[in-house]
Formats: C-alpha cells, structure tokens, sequence
C-alpha cells in the first residue's frame, strides 16, 4: 500500500488583525492550520517579527545591537533604524523606565518619547508599557490617545487593568489592543472574554499568552500555546482565535546564558554568540508552536528568523 | 490502536467459564479494554486471537535503542503529539559531525570537542550523545572505517557509508558499540538490510520523498527488518519539516505503523549557516527529530537547547520540587547569613549553583511555595511575607544565629512586611538574577556586612 497523505484540515481559522497603516501595515494570523504546517493549508500572512528599542536606550545591549544603532542620537533615530533592519515588520517601543520600582519615569516623559518615535517612522509600531499595572492603566491609554490614526498595538491590557487600557486603546482610539495572561489557557480566554464584553471587537486583540527564555519555565509556554491552537482552530473556540504575539528579547538577555562574562564561564565561549543563540532559540520554539509575532533585538536574530521564515512559506 | 471491548469480545472463545475472574466473556472483553485485565487471564484465547490482539494493542511508536552499555540510549516509543496530552518519553539526541572528507587536524579538533560540552543541569547530563560519520565518496572505505573507529571510541556514532563495501567495513569495526547504520534508500536497501541484521545494528531509511521512504521502510519490514530509524532530511528546509511532522502524525494519529519508527534529521545537509542551524535544531527538537545532526555542538548551541529540551521532555503532571529545609553551603554555620527562595528545582538549580561559585558561606533557606518559581509563587499566595516569616520563626531562628535574611530581588516587595514580622531581622533585598549573587555576596563580604 502506497502512503496515504491524511491533511489535518481545520474548518476554523485564526483573526487577520492588521497593525500599522499605509504600504508598510502588516497583517497576522489568517491561517487554518498549525504553526508552520502549510502542507495542511493555508499559513495565512504568515509569522512576523518585531524590533525592540526601549526608552532606557542601549547602553546594556550586546555589542551587535549597539553597532547596529551607531551614530543614533536620539529614540526617533533609533526607530528610524529598527524599521530599517533587514527582516523586520514592525517597531516596538518598550516603556521600561516608567517602573515605579525603577527609573519612575513620569507619564509625560514616557508619552513625548511615544511621539517622537511616531514621528521617527512609519512602520507599524507596538508599544509595551512598564509591566506596572497602575502606572501602565495610566500610561496607556495615552499612549492609545497620542497614536491616533497609526493603527498601533498596544501592550498590555492584564486581568487587573484592562479595562482602562482596553477602552482606551481598542474603543476610544481605535488601537489593536494586546491581551496579555499568564500561561493559562483559562486566563488567556477570560481576557478576551472581558475584552470583548467591553465592547473590544475580537478582531482588535492580540494575544500574549506568556513568555519565558527556554529552560526558564518554557515548558509551560509549550503547552499554553499548544492548548491554545488546539481550542481556536479543533474546537473553533472563537474567544481563542486572537493571533498571538510573544516578547522574546525581554526574556532571553537576561539569563545566565546570555550575560555570564567569559571570565565568569571560559568554557562557554564569547557571550554575544550565547545571547544570540539564546534569543534565536527561544523565538523559534514560540514560532514553532503557536507565535504569530515575536519581538527581538538582535540584528542577527531578525534576520535568521525572516530566513528561517520565507523557508517555511 | 486500542481495539473496542466489543472488537475484543469477538476474539474471545464465548465459552462465559468464569475461569478469568469475570461472569462473562464480555465483562472480561471490557475489562481488558479498558486495561483493567490482561489478555492472558483467560487460558482459552487462541494463538491466533492473541496474535492480532497484540498487533493491534502494540505501540504506535517503536522503541529503538542505539549505543551499547552506559552509552546505550532509547529513541521512539512517543504516544502524543503534544507533551500535554500525557508526556513525551524519549527525548531527542544530539549529533556533532566528522566526516572522511576532513583533513586530520579537523577531525582531531571536532572529536575533542564532542566531550567539552558535558554539564548537568537540574540533575540531567548534557552532553553531546552521539556522533555523525560521514563517508566522503572520494576518500574511499579506509580513512572512513579508521574514522569510525575513533569516533565510536568516544560516543555511539551513526555510519553515513556511500556504498555497501564501505557500509559492512565500518559496521564490523564498530558493531558491538552499536552504531546506526545510515544510507539504506529504495535502491540499496536489501544489501543494507543484510548487513544491518547480520551486525544486529539499527538501520537508517532514506528517500528522496515522503511517498519513497514510506516504500522503503515498508519493504524493509516485509524483510522482517523492524529495527528502523527514518533520515526525514530530504532536499530543502520546508520539504525536511514536512516530513518530520507527517511521519510522527501518521504513526500517532493515523495509527499506520509503518512510519511508527524514530526519525532523525541531518541538518547538515541543510545549512551552513551556524545561526541558521540554532534555529533548525530548536525547530526539530520541537518537531519531532529523534535525533538531529548538527555541525558542531559548542556551549552556545547547547545551553539553550538543552534548556528547551529539558522543558519539553518534562513530565507535564509533576512539578520538580526540593525538600524545604536549610541548606547549609559553602561550609557555613550558625553564625552564617539566611537566604530565601522557593522550592521550585530549577529554582533551587540555579541559586545554589551561584551561591556556591561564590564561595561565601550561606544558609539557604528553602519553604514550602509549592514548586512554584519565585514570581509564580509570590502571585500566587504561596511565598509570602506570611509564609517566609513563619517559615523562619518555626525552623530557622532556634537553629541559626545571624539575623540577616537575603530576600530575592524579584519579591523586593516584600522587604517593609518581612521586616515587621520578623522583629530583630534584617532583610536585604538581592538583585533580580540569580547570576547577580557572586558579585553581591563578595561586595556584601568586602564591606564587612557579612
Ligand atoms: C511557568 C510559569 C508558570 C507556571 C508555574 C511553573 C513553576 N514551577 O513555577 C504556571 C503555569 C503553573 C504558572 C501559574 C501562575 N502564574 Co506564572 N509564570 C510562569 C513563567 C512563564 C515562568 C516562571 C519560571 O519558571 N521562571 C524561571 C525561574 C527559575 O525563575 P525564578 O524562580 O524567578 O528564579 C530566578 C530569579 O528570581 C532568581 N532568584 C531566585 N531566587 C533568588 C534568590 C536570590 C537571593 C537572588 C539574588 C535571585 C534569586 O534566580 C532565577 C534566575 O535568575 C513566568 C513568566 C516569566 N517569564 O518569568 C510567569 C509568571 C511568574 N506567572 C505569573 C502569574 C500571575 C501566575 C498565576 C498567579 C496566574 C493566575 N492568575 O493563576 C499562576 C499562579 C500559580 C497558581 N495559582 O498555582 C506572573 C507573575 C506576575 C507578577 N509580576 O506578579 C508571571 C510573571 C507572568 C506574567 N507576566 O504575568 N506560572
Ligand atoms: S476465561 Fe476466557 S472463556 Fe472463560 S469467561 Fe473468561 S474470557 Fe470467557
């Protein structure tokens, strides 16, 4: 008997969410079948990647990262830059020095570097706030109310502040709002469920159901992601069928891995390889599984993943 | 494919004797479908009967194993596709490659590589298990076969041969370390079926498509050869992932066996791009390689790795926990400093792997969170300033001296309630990375403050 080719076809597919505007907009999810399995049917618009700057600019960052944005002066330069990498799709400003337990940066402050990024570039931008939930409910929505007409992502709304930031950025503003919970299938669903009774259409929101560096609690990443699939495409669970977007780089740099001196680890040979690696890795195994989007740094990362990407297609 | 209680009751001889435990043939049938009973209860199953009952109750998946004695390692007998539906069993080797084709200062340095990577992480051994020989066509059967030998001396290799003179020479030098035989295609494969068998070594099928390698293995099995791995590496990226997941999803879902055998995949052949290949190896460890070939395995290949590889192969029902309890390190006493964190045995790894690289006496002080990581467990209710206080009040403050207590950086939170139910203590709160404490601590030691 010759092989016999079963397809697993699903009747369900996962939301097209488009983010940005103009030529430049990029569009996620679409697909009807597992990650990658474009034997099954169709990959819809396939997986993206985002560039990461943040407010605290690069002064920690691996040496390629710096080399890349050599002879940047300022945030706007550096979107200009990231929006340039070969392989990426969209700029993503992460709010870090907002942290009330860190740098407390004032809403203000945060807001002028979110209009000068704005105005810096044209690709679709994502913004992350500071992980703070009451100095993001606060921060957000202006962020939300200062990109008006960009077609922005905005993360994250969380279980204790979404409703500020899901009104703000997906009803008032017209945002697409990023959902994000923590490795649950359970919690990752009741979000969009809140959201969407909020009035946020389900075709506003994606998802961010989790992240880890590999080897740091990845394994319920895994499952998350699996879970997840499984339910919006098997079960057509429309609550589920957000496209899913996962921070790599704010994960992976660091870990031990990617941080450790030479001198600390002479075995392990020089660390930007290790971070590299580490970073590569992790957004891959995401990918694999059920990432529609990943957010990295690395020049290097950005382009082997688009490679990796198109071989896939 | 697990047979119904009525598919089962068919097989049975009907006669109701009760001689099996149960009042009828079919309680017993049911019984055994649901795997409450064995088969072999009832005397009166015919060897017909009992033939077609463990056909069809086999695995899905073999079990394959490669390498002998403490280098012997289990491949295949996967049952999901998804390490939540139950757990994946056999986790996915590593390869590193020589080749005949490589001048002798390149093998050299490729095989005393092999064993530099080797480090345990979370009580596992991380190493690189196997190696890849490959036979260059032009370098002939010798250097290929002295190649062997070497390689085989140092890890369970996998014989990459060119023609059957090559395939039998290597085989025989090497066959009681149990190597895998690669290269058996649709036009060779008797031969190397024959001297597979002979050596009682495991063969590896190749093909140039998914439809041929299905052919192949099926007309090795007609040979009564079941002692299979299938090379998914076919001509490009895409084509090789296809294969991959199609021969894992049609042995565990489409319940046809004759894909139910291990895979591996050659990423050699796929790339040379050594970023490229971190990213092939984490993509077919994820999908369902058995065993993936890589150029070299250095320590930035294999940290991540087998970091994700951990995760994956990870029982999805058990936390790893440690014992609470204090946990002396670095020689410390009564008069040494308190330092918290959670059970959670990655965890645990990690901080007590620093503490101890940085040499200063430490009590480790671990509570019940659960097996939870400190965040999780922190969220979740179950590594509080409660539970840490009582914790401290209740077995440590009686058995240790100092009054210092290391809190980690990420529960920095908990620094003003700690300090107010534990009157007397000192709490300092740590940096965020476990990989942070050796220069803490020495600091901590150098300004006198422990
Ligand atoms: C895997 C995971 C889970 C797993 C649990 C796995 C486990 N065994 O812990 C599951 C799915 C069960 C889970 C559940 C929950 N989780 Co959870 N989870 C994670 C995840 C993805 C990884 C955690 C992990 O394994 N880290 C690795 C370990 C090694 O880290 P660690 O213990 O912190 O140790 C590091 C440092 O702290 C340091 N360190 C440790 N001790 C010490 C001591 C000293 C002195 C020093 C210097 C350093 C140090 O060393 C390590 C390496 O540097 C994180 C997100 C993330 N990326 O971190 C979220 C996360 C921790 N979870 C979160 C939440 C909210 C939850 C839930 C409460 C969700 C809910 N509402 O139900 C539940 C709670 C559990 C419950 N109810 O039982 C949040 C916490 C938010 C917050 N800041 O408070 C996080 C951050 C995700 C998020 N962004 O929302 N989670
Ligand atoms: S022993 Fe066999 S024949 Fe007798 S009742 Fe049980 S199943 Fe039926």
């Amino acid at each position: 008997m010759p092989f016999n080719r079963k397809l697993q076809k699903f009747s369900a597919s996962i939301n097209e969410v488009e983010i940005g505007t103009g030529d430049k907009a990029v569009k996620l999810g679409g697909q009807n079948v597992l990650p990658f399995y474009f034997f099954d049917g169709s990959l819809g618009n396939g997986c993206k990647i985002g560039v990461e700057i943040s407010d605290l600019g690069i002064e920690n960052d691996a040496e390629g990262v710096k080399a890349y944005y050599a002879g940047c002066n300022t945030i706007g330069e550096m979107a200009k830059k990231a929006s340039e990498m070969p392989g990426a799709d969209f700029v993503v400003l992460r709010l870090e020095g907002g942290d009330p337990n860190g740098l407390n940066k004032p809403v203000d402050e945060l807001i002028a570097i979110v209009k000068e990024v704005a105005d810096a570039t044209d690709a679709p931008l994502v913004v992350e706030g500071c992980k703070n939930v009451e100095k993001d409910a606060e921060l957000l929505p202006k962020v939300a109310e200062v990109l008006q007409g960009r077609n922005a992502l905005i993360m994250s709304a969380k279980e204790e502040n979404y409703k500020a930031v899901g009104a703000a950025a997906g009803l008032a503003y017209g945002q697409k709002v990023g959902a994000e919970s923590a490795v649950d299938i359970n919690l990752a669903k009741q979000l969009n469920v809140v959201l969407t009774q909020l009035g946020v259409a389900a075709q506003s929101i994606v998802m961010n159901t989790g992240s880890a560096a590999v080897g740091y609690g990845f394994d319920y990443t895994i499952s998350t992601f699996d879970r997840v699939r499984a339910a919006a495409l098997g079960q057509d669970d429309k609550m589920l069928q957000m496209p899913i977007i996962t921070p790599v780089s704010s994960e992976t740099w660091t870990v031990k891995e990617s941080t450790a001196s030479e001198e600390d680890e002479p075995a392990w040979g020089p660390v930007e390889e290790r971070g590299v690696s580490m970073e590569v890795q992790t957004a891959v195994a995401c990918l694999v599984s059920g990432s529609d989007a990943v957010i990295v740094k690395h020049p290097q990362t950005v382009a082997t993943l688009s490679q990796l990407i198109k071989e896939l297609a | 494919m697990a047979l119904s209680g009525i598919q089962i009751f068919k097989l049975t001889p009907k006669k109701n004797c009760k001689e099996c435990g149960s009042p009828t043939c079919m309680a017993f049938a049911m019984k055994v479908a649901q795997g409450a009973k064995k088969i072999e209860e009832c005397p009166y199953m015919s060897d017909d009967a009992l033939a077609q009952l463990s056909e069809a109750t086999a695995p899905p998946m073999k079990t394959i194993k490669v390498g002998a004695g403490d280098n012997e390692h289990t491949l295949g007998g996967e049952t999901v596709l998804y390490r939540h539906e139950k757990t994946f069993v056999n986790k996915t080797l590593y390869a590193a490659k020589v080749c005949s084709c490589m001048d002798d200062a390149e093998i050299e340095a490729r095989l005393a590589q092999v064993p530099a990577v080797d480090y345990e992480r979370i009580s596992e051994r991380m190493y690189t298990e196997m190696i890849y020989v490959n036979q260059a066509p032009s370098a002939g059967t010798d250097k290929f076969v002295e190649l062997a030998k070497k390689a085989a001396a140092i890890r369970p290799v996998i014989l990459d041969a060119k023609d059957e003179e090559a395939a039998k020479a290597a085989v025989d030098a090497v066959k009681d370390t149990k190597p895998v035989l690669m290269g058996a295609n649709a036009s060779n494969y008797e031969a190397f079926c024959k001297i597979a068998a002979d050596a009682g070594v495991v063969l590896g099928v190749s093909g140039t498509s998914i439809e041929e390698l299905y052919d192949t293995v099926a007309a090795l099995e007609k040979l009564g050869n079941k002692n299979l791995i299938i090379d998914v590496t076919l001509d490009s990226i895409k084509a090789t992932f296809e294969a991959a997941v199609l021969v894992r999803r049609t042995a565990l879902k489409d319940n046809d066996r004759t894909f139910g055998y291990p895979s591996i995949v050659n990423l050699t052949k796929l790339t040379d791009d050594k970023t490229m290949e971190e990213a092939l190896v984490t993509l077919f460890t994820m999908k369902y390689g058995s065993i993936v070939i890589v150029d070299k395995m250095d320590y930035a290949t294999a940290l991540p790795l087998y970091g994700l590889r951990q995760n994956l192969f990870t029982d999805p029902q058990k936390p790893m926990k440690v014992a609470p309890g204090i946990y002396p390190l670095n020689g410390a006493d009564e008069n040494s400093v308190c330092l918290t964190t959670v059970d959670f045995a990655l965890t645990y790894f990690l901080v007590s792997g620093e503490l101890e690289r940085s040499g200063v006496p430490v009590n480790l002080v671990i509570s019940d969170a659960g097996g939870l990581s400190v965040l999780t467990s922190w969220a979740a209710g179950k590594f509080s300033s409660t539970s840490i206080s009582k914790y401290i009040l209740e077995n440590v403050a009686d058995k240790v001296k100092s009054r210092k207590l290391i809190i980690p950086g990420k529960v920095a939170v908990l620094k003003g309630d700690l300090e107010a139910k534990l009157p007397g203590w000192e709490i300092v709160v740590a940096p965020l990375e476990a990989v942070q404490l050796v220069k803490f601590l020495k600091d901590m030691k150098a300004n006198g403050e422990i």
